[in-house]
């Protein structure tokens, strides 16, 4: 599951305006698959967290109520311009993922 | 007749804890180190009270005009509606997205860490035409806001 999270983090005045794109299938485990008519399980991210220099800036929980393909985007202040800002979620399958970007 | 008293000493005691133990199990005593992890109980809850007092501790909340939810009048696709909350409360430590329509309502928690400001922005299914509520909390207390949202093609299951 490599690059499945786009990030982009841009600098204005002195709020860091964060906004990610993450690949996920986001089922919410109560779709019906249409050809076999049976339950598409459930898989969706449940845990995402920011961290920028070592300390969580933003942490969200989510349910499978998140559309598919989940777009989020957050402000944070005190953090500079070149500053690594880390992404990573956790699905409830066990799969994972992270990506940083330097703020620009 | 001595045997007997203890046995009866013995059964109370290890009832009490059984009772304990399920309180715990059932998230009645959840300790806060467990609250961090995934809030499997507030995610399943069917309705809007449950999921509050799963993941807040609390329902009771009090409308607040200073929480501004961005969200369109009319979706015309459930399966994607883009929602931001915003606000200019002071001292927010976290954010709950509720869906009242749908199967359960909880969409998402955000907390907020170390200079996070209280603006968040994604996109969210919704099963039927429904408000969309945000509940901040700060200092303790639980405010809130909501805004009525027109869904014309279901995005759960449709």
């Amino acid at each position: 599951m490599a690059n499945s999270i786009k990030i982009r983090a841009k600098l204005k005045d002195d709020v860091v305006q964060v906004k990610c794109l993450m690949t996920h299938p986001m089922e919410t485990g109560l779709r019906k698959d249409s050809k076999t008519g049976k339950l598409v399980p459930a898989h969706f991210i449940n845990e995402v967290t920011a961290t920028v220099g070592g300390k969580t800036v933003m942490s969200a929980d989510w349910s499978g109520g998140i559309s598919k393909n989940p777009y989020l985007s957050f402000d944070f202040k005190g953090a500079g311009k070149g500053d690594e800002v880390t992404i990573a979620w956790k699905d409830n399958q066990g799969g994972s993922d992270s990506a940083s970007a330097k703020i620009g | 007749m001595t045997m007997n008293t203890k046995r009866r000493v013995f059964l109370k005691g290890s009832m009490a804890v059984g009772t304990v133990g399920v309180a715990v199990g059932a998230g009645l005593l959840t300790p806060q180190a467990v609250v961090a992890a995934w809030n499997e109980k507030a995610f399943q809850a069917k309705s809007v009270d449950d999921a509050l007092n799963a993941v807040m501790g609390t329902a009771s909340n009090s409308a607040s005009a200073s929480i501004k939810i961005k969200a369109p009048d009319i979706a015309e696709n459930g399966a994607v509606v883009p929602v931001s909350i915003s606000t200019d409360m002071a001292g927010v430590e976290s954010i709950a997205l509720l869906a009242e329509g749908n199967n359960t309502p909880l969409v998402a928690t955000f907390m907020l860490g170390e200079g996070a400001l209280p603006e968040v922005s994604t996109r969210i299914k919704m099963g039927k035409t429904s408000d969309v509520i945000a509940v901040v909390k700060s200092g303790g207390q639980l405010h809130s806001a909501r805004k009525s949202v027109k869904v014309t093609i279901g995005g759960c299951g449709g």
